[in-house]
């Protein structure tokens, strides 16, 4: 579907920007030209998120991916991965509407990372800040947990191919 | 990860999780030192400091010289390159999960507007 109108104004892409804050810390930030209830939505509908969750470009979709948004609640996200599949999971913790979302990520060896997102209204934008907090330095590098998938490597190579040819949908 | 160089991450971070560490290389980053001067500086002793530049040498980050007597520091321009390398990685891996999530984002606007805008939460 085609959203972009001629009243609208196109779609512009705003700057992702990351900041490793500490040894254990990840903070992305990125604003959605969009108010924060419509952002929250996407991020707390199953149906909505795989779609996104997973970038097309990454070359892989999610087989499957059930949240139950509410605190106490579980997710559980489930790629393809080699000959088998992998699976992150964990609990939300808690869970604002429109503002504020807390999760763990409970798939790792060495303990759980939590991910807070907040969702920032202004002037009708939201500005999105993921903040990881991994257990540890190591499990941060490694990425072993879902904040970092580790087929990053090919993913690389993607964005390059990606850089010379147009967006194929 | 791993073809990533996954210990040179592991051994650079952990470099820069320490304070005096990262003054240090904020330090190098003006000009090269000796240990000596980074000690003094830093109000540690001699071996204190020869630590640590020893774990910012072994993390790629510091590079030290022996000239006569006097061993200088220098930063490691290698391991800074490659950590602004993996987070370019990450953010880009972000930047393109951004893409999509404004696609469905538009799209729901858009079906917003459409429903003229009906109240339904």
């Amino acid at each position: 579907m085609d959203v972009r109108r001629e009243s609208e104004a196109t779609p512009t892409k705003n700057r992702t920007g990351v900041e490793r804050k500490s040894e254990r810390e990840l903070v992305v930030t990125r604003t959605v030209n969009a108010p924060a209830r419509l952002v929250f939505e996407a991020w707390t509908k199953a149906e909505l998120f795989r779609r996104w969750w997973v970038p097309k470009s990454y070359g892989q979709t999610l087989l499957s991916c059930e949240m139950d948004v509410r605190v106490g609640g579980q997710y559980r996200l489930v790629f393809p991965h080699e000959d088998s599949t992998m699976e992150f999971f964990g609990t939300y913790l808690e869970v604002t509407p429109h503002s504020r979302l807390v999760w763990t990520n409970e798939e790792g060896d060495d303990g759980k990372t939590v991910t807070t997102v907040t969702f920032d209204e202004t002037a009708g934008k939201t500005l999105l800040v993921v903040h990881d907090l991994y257990p540890s330095t190591e499990a941060l590098d490694s990425g072993s947990t879902g904040a970092m998938p580790e087929a990053l490597d090919q993913l690389d190579e993607l964005l390059a191919s990606l850089g010379s040819s147009t967006e194929t949908k | 990860m791993a073809q990533y160089g996954q210990a040179h991450f592991d051994a650079s971070f952990g470099a820069l999780s320490d304070a005096t560490r990262r003054g240090v290389l904020e330090q190098l980053g003006r000009a090269d030192a000796s240990i000596t001067a980074l000690a003094e500086r830093f109000h540690m002793t001699l071996t204190g400091m020869k630590k640590h530049v020893g774990v910012l040498e072994q993390a790629g980050l510091v590079s030290t010289e022996k000239v006569g007597r006097v061993r200088t520091c220098k930063l490691g321009l290698r391991g800074l390159e490659e950590e602004a390398a993996w987070i370019e990685r990450y953010r880009q891996f972000w930047a393109a999960r951004f893409d999509e999530l404004d696609i469905v984002v538009e799209e729901l606007k858009w079906k917003e507007k459409a429903n003229g805008r009906k109240k339904r939460k």
